[in-house]
């Protein structure tokens, strides 16, 4: 096959009577939003090739269209339920070029934003975990008690889901009376709910590899890499509070879908401390000019999200609107060890491993 | 349209000054604001002995052009991208790729691309961030894959940059020589117009 | 006299009339009843699009829990699928495969256009990889508009559209 003559990009495939070519997704409810071109022989796995870009919205390109606030909306579609984390990064390379300064009690209450919403990412994660596996009650006790939480959010931000909470300069409306005292009831009891959970043996992801492939995130700390930005690279509040983070070293779906388990477990202590140290009163937003202006800089700025490191990077060229804006996001960058975990696997582990990836295809999409 | 220069950019100070309270999240090393004109920032010193490490190897061919708080910038010209990967890779244990991110500069005939590179091994690295920056000629007709605009792959070197080159590739139509597997990624299959990120292509009504 | 008339000639005449006769006499009650078992039993397909598949996901939870009105959660294969619940933003990549998801569908079927996205763009409005809404690949039902539509408005939604089959003739 002359491979030469047609553009990068394209390709004929090559038939072979033994190897069976099996599309699965993007109509399949062990997909989500994605096709996985899988090779078997037999029940087993010759080769995957994932087949991202489904929801490819152009986000990026976007945002050069829009000022620094006006990108707050869209730039948080990519993950809805874990809003706060996905726009953390980008508010605080906003803050950085823009020279703003977070008040006080705003970087608290971001912590406990942030941290809430992890618990409610993770929710959901597991629960469609559970459809992934067939299993129900997977499915609706992580589903049932994230609206505890949603509850806690929809308080602070007024919106379940979308909460377009973090500006460049703080949060956009401080928490409504008592708030702390219902938290914490609530936070105890998910607590003491989540200790109930109590699945999988599939894809093993040795340490090196965990590295040489960059992954992060839940799937690096499942393989033994005490890797988390919140105690790497303390942003915010979260160098006065005491995080401790799961790492496991087995570096199976087991271990992968555990570690975000436990982190419930360390958000319900790190909500806890923060509502603890938190100043109970002051401002919570610095005012911003109308459409501020970066100046000729960049920056890339990180955070631990519910699926890892989270990275933007801005480029800033004296213009109200960023230059270039590029989420590097913890879904694509866990998407490269799929073609090399699903090698030697059993069709019908595929799930499994690829939910356990801690993967949400809106995200790596963008 | 000028590049940043090697020292940290200086921001204007914020417009509404707030009562701010001291940064306690920030290390003690911030400088007490005491002169309201240019207050100079120290450069961090674990930052630019890397930074310095790096130069020494490659004088003349790597030119830093900053040294911020965890944050390195680096620029080296296509020819020697990779022996600079590989230098970071083996002698400071920059072990995988957070990003690549292509940035396209129609004034300046070049599309950049910023490799972010980070460390899981070296704790010491684990907050640093250094961004590898090289700069691929860019053509007003693009025809990607068989024009010019042309890097060479760091897959070899680090090999998470797999798919963040195959993203670059459709998105800024930069062709990653040596790539193993330069296929569309996210776009659609009979997605025939510029490559979406280059600054020519505008987005309908804008 | 009926002897009169049921001559060999005609008796495909009178046959066909007295079908007509029965038609009308059986055919409410019977749409109805076939309405009424469909309404009730709506299983949408497992195709998400976009993030408002998790409010989609939100509703099917026990909280909200639409298998109340008779949506059941959408676990089935497509064959067996009799509603589309288009979950947000649809991009050039996707519609295509949309399209075929639908087309594979048995009849009667129904799309239910959930969020802003599916409705005009939504926020995706001057994107160039996202449709200006699904309209042009899909007849819709009813639709849902929020940025994700809660999951009560889903379920509103989904009552809407309960409502408009009990009106539809059955085929
Ligand atoms: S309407 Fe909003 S939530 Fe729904 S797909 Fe569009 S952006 Fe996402």
């Amino acid at each position: 096959m002359s491979s030469t003559s047609l553009p990068p990009g394209l390709q004929i495939e090559k038939v072979d009577e033994r190897i069976m070519t099996l599309n699965v997704g993007p109509q399949h409810p062990g997909s989500g939003h994605m096709r996985i071109i899988v090779k078997i022989d037999g029940d087993y796995i010759v080769s995957a090739d994932p087949d991202p870009g489904y929801v490819h919205r152009g986000e990026e390109k976007m945002a050069e269209y829009r000022n620094y606030i006006l990108n707050i909306p869209h730039l948080e579609r990519p993950v809805i339920h874990d809003s706060c984390n996905v726009l953390y990064p980008y508010c605080l390379g906003a803050e950085e070029l823009l020279g703003l300064e977070v008040p006080e009690r705003a970087k608290y209450l971001r912590v406990i934003a942030s941290e809430l919403n992890r618990c409610v990412y993770i929710q959901y994660w597991l629960a469609i975990y559970g459809i992934f596996l067939g299993h129900s009650t997977m499915f609706m006790w992580p589903a049932g008690d994230r609206e505890l939480l949603i509850d806690m959010l929809e308080k602070m931000t007024g919106a379940r889901v979308t909460h377009s909470y973090f500006v460049p300069g703080g949060i956009r409306n401080d928490v409504p009376a008592n708030f702390e005292d219902m938290l914490l009831k609530r936070v105890n009891y998910f607590e003491k709910r989540i200790k109930e959970y109590a699945a999988v043996f599939a894809g093993k992801l040795s340490r090196e590899d965990a590295i040489r492939l960059g992954t992060t995130g839940s799937t690096l700390r499942a393989s033994g890499v005490n890797f988390d930005l919140r105690v790497k690279e303390p942003y915010d509040a979260y160098g006065e509070l005491d995080v401790n983070v799961p790492v496991l070293k087995e570096g199976d779906s087991y271990a992968r879908s555990k570690i975000p388990w436990l982190d419930m477990l360390e958000s319900c202590n790190i909500i806890r401390q923060a509502v603890q140290k938190m100043p109970k009163s002051g401002s919570v937003r610095v005012k911003l000019k109308p459409n501020p202006k970066g100046g000729n800089d960049e920056v890339y700025k990180r955070v631990e999200s519910g699926r890892g490191s989270l990275g933007c990077y801005i480029v800033s060229r004296n213009t109200p609107e960023p230059y270039r804006l590029k989420l590097s996001v913890g879904s694509f960058r866990n998407l490269i060890c799929l073609p090399y975990l699903l090698k030697g696997e059993k069709l019908g582990n595929m799930p499994a491993v690829y939910w356990s990836l801690n993967y949400w295809p809106v995200e790596a999409d963008r | 349209m000028s590049e940043p220069e090697t020292n940290p950019v200086e921001q204007p100070a914020s417009p509404a000054t707030p009562s701010s309270t001291p940064p306690a999240a920030k290390p003690a090393t911030t400088p007490p604001p005491a002169a309201k004109p240019v207050p100079v920032k120290e450069i961090p010193p674990f930052e630019k002995s890397i930074a310095d490490k790096v130069e020494a190897e490659f004088s003349g061919k790597v030119k830093v052009e900053f040294v911020k708080e965890n944050r390195i910038r680096i620029k080296t010209s296509k020819e020697d991208v990779v022996q600079v990967a590989k230098f970071l890779r083996d002698e400071m244990h920059y072990d995988h790729a957070e990003s690549v991110s292509g940035v396209d500069y129609p004034a300046e005939k070049e599309i950049e691309v910023v490799y972010h590179l980070g460390s899981y091994t070296d704790p010491q690295l684990a907050n640093q961030v250094l961004a590898l920056a090289t700069r691929a000629p860019r053509e007003e007709n693009p025809n990607p894959g068989f024009d010019s605009t042309r890097l060479p792959s760091l897959r070899d070197v680090f090999y998470s940059v797999e798919f963040h080159e195959r993203e670059c590739f459709e998105m800024l139509g930069v062709f990653f020589e040596g790539h193993p597997d330069n296929r569309r990624l996210l776009l659609p299959e009979d997605w025939a117009d510029l490559p979406p990120l280059r600054k020519d292509f505008r987005n309908k009504g804008r | 006299m009926l002897k009169d008339l049921l001559t060999p000639q005609n008796a495909n005449v009178f046959v066909g009339k007295l079908g007509d006769v029965l038609v009308k006499a059986v055919d409410q009650p019977l749409g109805y009843a076939i309405n009424w078992s469909r309404l009730w039993s709506l299983w949408p397909v497992h195709i998400e699009t976009a993030c408002c598949s998790v409010e989609f996901g939100a509703a099917s939870g026990p909280r909200y829990d639409v298998e109340r009105f008779g949506i059941i959660e959408a676990f089935g294969s497509l064959r067996q699928c009799d509603l589309v619940v288009v979950q947000g933003t649809i991009t050039r990549k996707m519609a295509p495969r949309l399209r075929l998801v639908y087309d594979q569908m048995p009849e009667p079927k129904y799309v239910i256009a959930m969020g802003a996205c599916a409705i005009t763009g939504g926020l995706y409005f001057d994107s160039y990889n996202v449709l200006p809404g699904i309209d042009g690949i899909l007849p819709v039902d009813v639709y849902v508009p929020g940025c994700p539509p809660r999951p009560e408005t889903l379920i509103q939604g989904c009552m809407l559209l309960q409502e408009k089959i009990k009106r539809l003739k059955a085929r």
